[in-house]
């Protein structure tokens, strides 16, 4: 068997599998086993797809890290140094109260962050997420205003929605058809955006935090709403079951085709991970949190932003369009020529991240229930949370790789800085300035990562 | 090394390396790997002065990487590069540059904003109390593209981006050749070209040649090869199956070398009995 | 950006040759007209088809001035913008952004941006201005000025490094800079309220109040006009003189004289501009703000290092073809070291200038980092500087800033009410988005492809 690999001249060099490093093959019974070869796992091949048990699967896996590409490795660790150093600078930092806390504000930023990476996969920048969030949140707050146009909240939420969504078409038609550099079109976008957003705010402010009017009360419930526990695991129960069932019925289903499939035992325990992450999660969120009264319960937000992240990955993952994104992200020359229509995937693919800036819109409406100039001045900053977000999460800056899932990891870090510093007391100059440190070491990682890829020009 | 036919007909002397002279360029014994990849098994090679050798080989077959260790871009793991007699050791583009060893790259490297003079001498402009020398760099190029005949150029400070394939390529080599340079190294020169300026472009070569360069032509185009050459040799799969003048080969021959490493069954002669050795 | 001018190519032989300037491949394929012209009427024909192939050189952005002087004069109440009062105090505020778009130039030509101009600018002039209080450090004005100029370059070093060594894109790092020195920024002034100013009554500050404010008696104004369209006509005149005798190319003889009419008329018309009264009859203020010969200073330093030095010509080659510059044996890392090393530099200038020019003072209000960076891009950019690279002088951020001043002054003038502070926001953001509108626009002209 031989394999080509690309040397550092882009020449590629037929060689004999007799050069790597695979362990000696038994004659039939045991075909070589390809997750030790060293050069496959820096051509960045998934160990799913190569091992036949659980312990070949975590060897390759390791040496995958090692050869760079760290997948979400980075992320759960930083999740981990997080943790650790808050909850020893301050002891309050994992209790129930303050991690649901924690869990509450990380929403908008993974959500945000998963708005980004569309952007980011298609190897753009979308400087303008925090703005059309923004904007949404102020068209969505007037849209149900009894005093103005008093719309019924599902109406309002579809309107601002449709208006983000044709600002990131606007901005895609730019970039994918004009050619113009994306950061510089979102840059313009999000200046224009906070201009608009303050004319319709009318320089006073609006909330929708007024009980007497459903409307309101729907979408103050939006954030601040949540299920009463016994639901909550009622709500699990059933989740896991249908993720599980389906994760094993899909690898069943692969293996009965003789198709690449995981050992049954990684599917396994990819079930029983899911299951203990959402058992944590919902035994936290039914904690009594109130200082009186109860207060117990996971929050409405959580399973929305779950159901953004089930959406976002079956469209990126499962569908043309998702390959597409990824096409373009690693070589859009060679999209190109394969027929994909570059304009056409840009173009949504900035209205998808529009769309989902206008989602976290809904949210950050929801959240801050009354929204003034200032506020919305403050919502710029939030593109810097989004985009560190996803990259901490794994998505890289460069395009081409990247996952829906890491913004909601990397948003979970960013909330849990946020919160960590906060409650230490810093200002919220200092935040910016660690979060944007934060960003660049990401960054950096992200550069040094890539060297052990494919050199690129 | 070379393949013995029945003695060359009508060939010229062109080709056969003067008895008793040193190629101005010889390597031995190259070795190159990347990783666990061998790119070279002990190549040699012989670059006479005054003669074009034509470097031919499919993909994969370790010309652009052969190229990469005459001209400093990759350093040999193992075997001897002599310049001129003497044993060197070509560690970067400089030092390659320092001992007049120039390299025209298959994307030219020009760039497409500046003009004619100032990419010719792009990395070694002229100063005049500290500031650019533009008189004299103006000066010093027309010359040098006058001497190598380049005329279809309207103006010497044409941005390169105006110019044809055809003519850039010429500015590329006559940058090349600027610099008191012995030795040129050509990278599929005419690959992107039409008819008319790859015969320009082959003139050029010629141009080069008469006056007592050596030249290196790495070509797929076997017509190319076989018109300017006056020596071809021939890798295969990182070594050197086939080394020679010109007449000794014919397009048959040199296809089977590059395909299969021999020619007519015979197994390929270990690369390192040069001719004209000593 | 090419080269000097040209003429005809050297060794034309026989009489008879093809008028190139009317080849339109030729036009099209961006030959300046001057290489190939051999009168004044040819080289403006093939001018003129230059334009009609796409690349239009500082024709947009002389024409956009042209327009915004016509139509704020229309209608600004009691059509005062063209009053000379207010067309020096746009001269002043034009200032900043062209050293901010001078300073944003070499970065771009790099086909790298840099986001912080704005905080770093600030942060320089913030660091002079507090090192000349008194009581304080109550440094000498120079002493001052330089720390601030140094400080900014090493902040621009170190983006640049990161930028170079570590590949890190330019926007991100640059991002990051600018919120970093914008949140410091706030911090060193003290709070969402502080600020910092100098004043006149004492020399050290009074040098800096003067940078924008202070002004040049009109007669030293003129004798300083003279001399200056004197230096510069003379050694126009007299390089391309050299030239032809020397058989190298050479531009028309009537084009020189062109130009140096030009430069003429309009240091005579700025001149005048400054030299009518605008204060009241008892307390005359009358002649040109120093701050217009800084200007000129930088301009010229800028212009010289970028068309007539090797790190300029570096630059240049970075930004057409890195991999080219790369074989050449340039060092990639350290010319974009160096370059985002002066951006950062010159934006401290800029800075220092925009603390004079709020009559000294810095205040977290008037100072708005991210309005700052944008203006200076788009006043690079609609000047002629390409984003992508490889395109653009100095003279462009010049051209750009009168005209962002301008815009940005006129609009002040208009009362718009509630719309004022929106504008504040969407006017730089339309005009960026202009400006590139017009730099991809010209690209696709000239045939150079931007991306796939």
């Amino acid at each position: 068997m031989s394999e080509h690999v690309r040397g550092t001249n882009d020449e590629e060099f037929s060689v004999t599998s007799g050069s790597g490093q695979t362990s000696a093959a038994t004659a039939d019974a045991d075909p070589a086993d390809l997750t030790l070869d060293a050069k496959v796992a820096a051509a960045e091949v998934p160990p799913e797809l190569l091992a036949q048990s659980l312990r070949q699967y975590l060897r390759a896996w390791w040496l995958r890290v090692r050869g760079g590409n760290s997948g979400v490795l980075p992320v759960i660790l930083a999740i981990v140094v997080v943790a650790v150093s808050f909850q020893v600078a301050n002891s309050k930092f994992l209790s129930a109260q303050n991690l649901v806390n924690l869990f509450e504000q990380s929403t908008v930023y993974m959500v945000l962050a998963m708005a980004e990476i569309f952007a980011l996969l298609l190897g753009e920048i979308d400087l303008s997420v925090g703005l059309v969030m923004g904007f949404g949140s102020v068209v969505v707050a007037e849209l149900v205003q009894p005093t103005g146009p008093g719309w019924p909240w599902w109406a309002a939420i579809i309107v601002g929605l449709l208006a983000c969504s044709a600002i990131g078409a606007i901005q895609g038609t730019l970039v994918a058809r004009l050619k113009m550099p994306s950061f510089i079109v979102t840059l313009g976008g999000l200046l224009i955006l906070e201009g608009v957003s303050i004319i319709v705010l009318g320089g006073a402010l609006v909330s929708i935090g007024n009980s007497r009017f459903t409307n309101e009360v729907v979408l103050y419930d939006i954030f601040w709403g949540r299920f009463d526990p016994v639901v909550s695991w009622i709500l699990l129960a059933v989740l896991v079951g249908a993720a599980g069932t389906g994760l094993w019925l899909r690898d069943a289903r692969k293996r009965r085709h003789g198709l690449e499939a995981p050992p049954r035992s990684l599917t396994a325990m990819k079930i029983v991970l899911i299951a203990v992450a959402g058992i944590a999660l919902v035994a936290i969120c039914n904690v009594n949190r109130a200082h009186s009264g109860t207060i117990e319960g996971v929050p409405y937000i959580i399973p929305i932003v779950l159901v953004v992240l089930a959406a976002w990955t079956v469209l990126l993952q499962r569908t043309r369009f998702g390959r597409y994104v990824y096409a373009i992200g690693g070589n859009a020359e060679a999209a190109r020529r394969a027929g994909v229509s570059l304009p056409a995937v840009r173009i949504w693919g900035f209205i998808l991240a529009a769309l989902t800036s206008g989602i976290a819109g809904v949210l950050f409406a929801s959240w801050q229930v009354s929204l003034t100039t200032n506020i919305i001045k403050t919502a710029n900053s939030y593109v810097l949370l989004a985009v560190a977000a996803a990259v901490i999460g794994g998505t890289s800056l460069f395009g081409g790789r990247g996952k829906t899932i890491h913004g909601v990891l990397g948003g979970l870090v960013i909330g849990g800085i946020y919160n960590g510093l906060y409650l230490l007391g810093v200002s919220s100059q200092w935040i910016d300035v660690v979060v944007a440190a934060v960003l660049l070491a990401a960054a950096t990682i992200d550069v040094l990562s890539r060297r052990g890829a494919p050199r690129q020009a | 090394m070379t393949e013995v036919n029945e003695a060359p007909k009508g060939a010229s002397s062109g080709g056969d390396v003067v008895e008793g002279s040193e190629p101005l360029l010889k390597v031995r014994g190259i070795d190159k790997h990347f990783g666990p990849v061998q790119a070279l098994y002990g190549v040699d090679l012989d670059l006479p002065a005054g003669q074009v050798t034509g470097l031919c080989g499919d993909n994969g077959a370790g010309k652009s990487v052969l190229t990469g260790c005459i001209a400093g871009v990759h350093q040999p793991d193992h075997g001897q590069i002599y310049f001129e007699g003497r044993p060197v050791h070509i560690r970067s583009a400089r030092d390659a540059g320092a001992l007049g060893i120039e390299t025209v790259y298959q994307d030219l490297a020009l760039a497409d904003n500046l003009d004619i003079v100032q990419n010719m001498f792009l990395g070694r402009e002229a100063l005049r109390h500290g500031l650019l020398d533009e008189d004299s760099m103006e000066r010093q190029a027309g010359e040098t593209l006058s001497t190598l005949r380049v005329t279809t150029v309207r103006s010497i400070r044409q941005p390169v981006a105006s110019l044809s394939g055809g003519q850039r390529q010429s500015v590329a080599v006559a940058k090349a050749v600027m610099w008191n340079s012995k030795l040129v190294l050509l990278d599929e020169p005419t690959a992107a070209l039409g008819v008319m300026q790859t015969r320009s472009v082959l003139d050029l070569i010629g141009r080069l040649r008469d006056r007592g360069l050596a030249v290196m032509v790495i070509s797929h185009n076997l017509n190319d090869v076989f018109e300017v050459a006056d020596r071809i040799a021939v890798l295969y799969l990182g070594r050197m199956v086939a080394e020679g003048p010109t007449a000794n080969f014919d397009r048959q021959s040199v296809v089977e070398y590059m395909t299969t490493g021999s020619f007519g069954g015979r197994p390929s002669q270990p690369a390192g009995s040069a001719s004209g050795e000593g | 950006m090419t080269t000097d001018p040209g003429e005809t190519p050297a060794g034309t032989a026989g009489a008879g040759t093809a008028d190139l300037t009317l080849d339109a491949k030729v036009a099209a394929a961006d030959v300046p007209p001057e290489l190939l012209a051999q009168s004044l009427a040819q080289y403006l024909r093939a001018w003129w088809l230059r334009v009609r192939g796409g690349n239009s050189g500082v024709l947009p952005v002389v024409l956009a001035i042209v327009v915004v002087a016509v139509v704020f004069e229309i209608i600004t109440p009691e059509h005062a913008f063209l009053r000379p009062s207010n067309l020096v105090y746009i001269f002043g505020l034009s200032t900043v952004y062209m050293v901010l778009a001078m300073a944003e130039t070499p970065v771009l030509l790099l086909a790298e941006v840099d986001l912080s101009v704005g905080a770093v600018a600030l942060t320089g002039g913030v660091i002079a201005f507090k090192l000349v209080q008194q009581p304080g450090p109550d440094w000498p004005w120079w002493a001052a000025v330089l720390t601030g100029l140094v400080c900014c370059g090493a902040i621009g070093a170190l983006q640049g490094t990161l930028t170079a060594l570590l590949r890190i894109p330019s926007f991100i790092v640059t991002l990051g800079g600018f919120l970093l020195f914008s949140g410091i920024l706030v911090v060193v002034l003290g709070g969402a309220n502080g600020n910092v100013s100098v004043s006149t009554s004492h020399s050290n500050q009074r040098v800096i109040f003067y940078l924008v404010q202070g002004l040049i008696a009109p007669v030293a104004g003129w004798v300083a006009l003279a001399v200056l369209v004197g230096a510069v006509g003379t050694a126009l005149w007299r390089r391309a003189a050299a030239r032809r005798r020397q058989g190298l190319t050479a531009p028309p003889v009537g084009l020189t004289a062109i130009r140096i009419a030009l430069v003429a008329l309009i240091g005579v018309g700025v001149l005048l501009i400054c030299t009518v009264n605008r204060g009241t009859s008892l307390v005359k203020v009358q002649g040109v703000p120093w701050v217009i010969p800084i200007v000129l200073v930088v301009l010229g330093a800028w212009t010289l290092v970028l068309q007539r030095t090797r790190f300029g010509r570096y630059v240049y080659a970075i930004g057409g073809n890195p991999q080219a510059a790369r074989r050449a044996g340039i060092s990639l890392a350290a010319i974009r070291i160096w370059a985002f090393a002066w951006c950062s530099a010159t934006a401290g200038l800029g800075g220092i200038l925009l603390g004079s020019f709020f009559y000294g003072e810095y205040s977290t209000n008037t100072a708005d980092p991210g309005q700052l960076v944008l203006y200076a891009i788009a006043a690079a950019v609609i000047g002629g500087v390409s984003l992508f690279g490889g395109r653009g002088k100095a003279i462009h951020g010049v051209l750009g800033g009168l005209l962002i001043g301008g815009i940005a002054y006129g609009v002040s003038l208009l009362n718009l009410g509630n719309l004022a502070t929106p504008l504040e926001y969407i006017l730089p953001g339309g005009v960026l988005l202009a400006a590139v509108l017009v730099d991809v626009v010209s690209r696709r002209g000239s045939g150079s492809v931007t991306r796939v």
